[in-house]
């Protein structure tokens, strides 16, 4: 016992010891005190999903825009919550909304949660990417991945030699299938031989070269499924698996095939692989996001209204950076798809279902 | 003159026994301060505050977030609940000397139930919550039965097995809720019926429900089971000497398998009971909750006591939930799974503490008996 109250007092002792130190630098800390003069800002607030603000996705996008909108807007961002489970999706929206004008949630997983927390706090907005949300004081921003997933269709097509194209997918899921369909239906466009193994057997089964790693962050099962791919003939790969997809680059590298990349500009955002990297499907989270503050800040914000954001809205797109095997001829005919998309010559099929029934448009 | 002997041996046993239970209770509470303490530096280190003001940030953000107001108490109690239930799963299995790592799969096998039972229609509320309690149960102790049978007929690893459980559990929830119960264009399945769902007492806006008194109730069966029947005897006994007890006409096997199928069935009704007072629904899992693996930390540091269990899991709890808080004033969310991680270490090492402590004295008695 003697022993213990010797080990307790000095512990106290240098305690007391860091503690002075703690009190000098407070009185330095004066400047943060200037923060309440400012609270007249609006205050943005995020919560993310599993996958955090660094998942090289649409939450690392979403958190983009909105310091984006920060540095350019004169608004101020709370520090985002991260959730770990998805049973705190709630308290987390609550306890960032309370203390936030606008509360931006992203990921389909938590349209449940928000709408419960939007009807709780009818006096504070919200947003939210990549769900629908039937409320009066919720913006829901949703893409036409499967847009701008034609269009990298059209490059893969194009520039397959061994005529055998892949999809690697995160999970299952509506958002997920469209960037499937939109893709096979791209490569069917301009090359039906090489589009074969992308056509879904049936409305729930996927094709031959399409593979589902049930994950976002599993990067070793991305890259065993992208060789499996590879070996199978394959020479290029799409993938909608968020994070994971480094595994796709990675065994890309490694087996020198090309891979095209998702979300971001990932030839600029993974630098390490832009000689493997043919193009990326860029969807604009951040410039939604953007722009919703930003409406919201001029008193614009459209509640209950559901955005479909495609290429029409520029909401998705070829990335700017395009890998210089691509020659001019491959471009030159996406800016054709491009433009038919644009003044709707033709619908791109979101789902299996009007994949299955879909045929190529005639330019 | 004898009485009064007695009497003061039998208050000197009360004592010791009171002392012993602090003594036991001592470890796990510095273990938790000592991490409070570390976990204070990277603070520092992530706010480049000093040590004082870290510290004061750190408490004053993890009290807020866990216990400061009402709404956050109300969900720390939310967060309380599940471990409670997966804190008694491991507290039951340790006692007969088993790991049941298989808690999460158990856990996940419990809510995909509920959500499936929650969805027939037409029963009364407390029919169908008595309903869901019981396939709750009985779902997670099938899934906890077969590693406990596999360990008593063949003696293969209960570890090994209720892991790989915990993924086939996972999958086949996902199967559940991504083909045949799924609500279409989600990820997950329909709501449950309202009468299969919890009461939230405090308010409907509070998440917090009567899983809670089910779980305490459950905590103070389990003490009962555990230390005032036959059956909780021989289940310790097992745990305790597996050799001496089978010398004393007590079956191991029979012994393995019922702990692991309570065991199982506590963590299917945690997993039930969340679904249908959290929850609502069965989402698609991206990975494992965690409410099972963080339940090993829950009864490691209740040392396995059933009513220990309740003030741990309200520990890890507010631990757990309030790491929203944390984030808020720009404390990354981590800080929370160290806290979790250094108390695990400690309590691991406690083993290796008492071996040093014992070489020790018994160098000391050397040293002595030469001085002499």
């Amino acid at each position: 016992m003697k022993k213990f109250l010797a080990t307790a007092l000095a512990v106290i002792l240098a305690a007391s010891m860091f503690t002075g130190c703690g009190k000098k630098k407070t009185e330095e800390k004066k400047p943060e005190g200037t923060k309440t003069e400012e609270q007249t800002k609006l205050k943005i607030g995020f919560v993310s999903d599993q996958g955090g603000i660094n998942d090289k996705s649409f939450n690392q996008l979403a958190w983009e825009g909105i310091g984006k909108a920060e540095k350019e807007l004169g608004v101020e961002k709370n520090n985002p919550i991260e959730s770990k489970q998805v049973e705190q999706y709630q308290p987390n929206l609550k306890t960032m909304a309370s203390n936030s004008d606008l509360t931006v949630g992203a990921g389909f997983m938590m349209a449940e949660a928000m709408t419960e927390v939007a009807k709780q706090m009818p006096d504070k907005k919200f947003a939210i990417v990549d769900a629908s949300i039937d409320s009066p004081n919720v913006l829901s921003l949703l893409f036409k991945e499967q847009e701008g997933s034609f269009l990298v269709g059209v490059i893969a097509g194009k520039m397959t030699k061994t005529n055998k194209v892949g999809f690697i997918g995160g999970v299952e899921g509506p958002v997920i299938n469209r960037f499937e369909s939109g893709f096979a239906a791209g490569v069917m466009a301009v090359n039906p031989e090489a589009g074969k193994g992308l056509m879904p057997i049936d409305e729930k089964t996927p094709g031959k070269t399409v593979k589902y790693i049930d994950s976002f962050d599993n990067v070793g099962k991305a890259k065993e499924a992208a060789k499996m791919l590879y070996n199978d003939g394959c020479d290029i790969v799409f993938h909608a698996a968020g994070g994971a997809g480094n595994g796709l680059f990675e065994a890309a590298k490694e087996m020198k095939k090309y891979a095209i990349g998702v979300d971001a500009d990932q030839a600029q955002t993974v630098p390490d692989a832009k000689d493997v990297i043919l193009c990326s499907m860029q969807k604009k989270v951040d410039v939604a996001v953007y722009d919703a503050i930003k409406n919201f800040k001029d008193g614009k914000f459209e509640g209950g209204k559901t955005m479909n954001l495609g290429i029409k809205e520029d909401g998705v797109d070829v990335a700017p950076t395009i890998n210089p095997a691509v020659p001019k001829e491959v471009m030159d005919e996406v800016a054709k798809y491009k433009e038919a998309i644009k003044t709707d010559k033709f619908v791109v099929p979101g789902t299996r279902k009007e994949l299955v029934n879909y045929k190529a448009p005639q330019l | 003159m004898k009485q009064s002997e007695d009497r003061k041996k039998s208050s000197s046993k009360f004592k010791d026994s009171l002392l012993n239970t602090l003594k036991g209770m001592l470890f796990p509470i510095s273990a938790v301060i000592f991490a409070l303490f570390v976990s204070v530096f990277f603070v520092m280190w992530a706010k480049n505050l000093g040590f004082g003001e870290s510290a004061s940030l750190l408490f004053r953000s993890l009290w807020k977030g866990s216990f400061g107001t009402k709404f956050n108490f109300m969900e720390t109690l939310v967060f309380t609940t599940p471990l409670i239930f997966t804190g008694l799963a491991h507290s039951l299995a340790f006692k007969t000397g088993l790991f049941n790592i298989g808690v999460e799969g158990q856990f996940i096998i419990g809510m995909i139930t509920a959500a499936i039972v929650g969805q027939i229609p037409g029963i009364p509320h407390i029919l169908h919550i008595l309903l869901i309690i019981a396939t709750g149960m009985l779902a997670g102790g099938a899934w906890a039965w077969v590693p406990g049978i596999l360990k008593a007929k063949l003696g293969t690893n209960e570890v090994v097995n209720s892991i790989m459980m915990n993924f086939i559990g996972m999958y086949l929830s996902n199967y559940l809720v991504m083909g045949p119960f799924r609500k279409p264009g989600t990820a997950s399945t329909q709501l449950i019926q309202d009468s299969a769902k919890l009461t939230r007492f405090v308010s409907p806006n509070d998440r917090v429900n009567t899983a809670l008194f089910i779980a305490i109730g459950f905590a103070i069966l389990v003490y009962i089971l555990l230390w005032k029947t036959t059956t909780g005897y021989e289940l310790r006994a097992v745990g305790t000497n597996p050799d001496a007890s089978e010398y004393g006409g007590i079956s191991i096997n029979k012994n393995i398998i019922l702990a692991m199928v309570l065991s199982g069935a506590l963590a299917g009704l945690g997993g039930a009971t969340h679904t249908s007072g959290i929850q609502y629904q069965a989402n698609q899992l991206f990975g494992f909750p965690n409410f099972g693996f963080d339940g090993i930390t829950v009864a490691l540091v209740a040392k396995s006591n059933p009513i220990g269990v309740i003030f741990s899991a309200l520990l890890f709890g507010a631990l757990n939930y309030s790491s929203a808080g944390l984030q808020v004033v720009g404390i990354p969310s981590q800080i929370a799974s160290l806290i979790q991680g250094i108390v695990i270490l400690f309590i691991a090492a406690e083993y290796g503490f008492k071996i040093i402590g014992a070489k020790i004295s018994a160098k000391r008695k050397k040293e002595a008996v030469v001085n002499e």
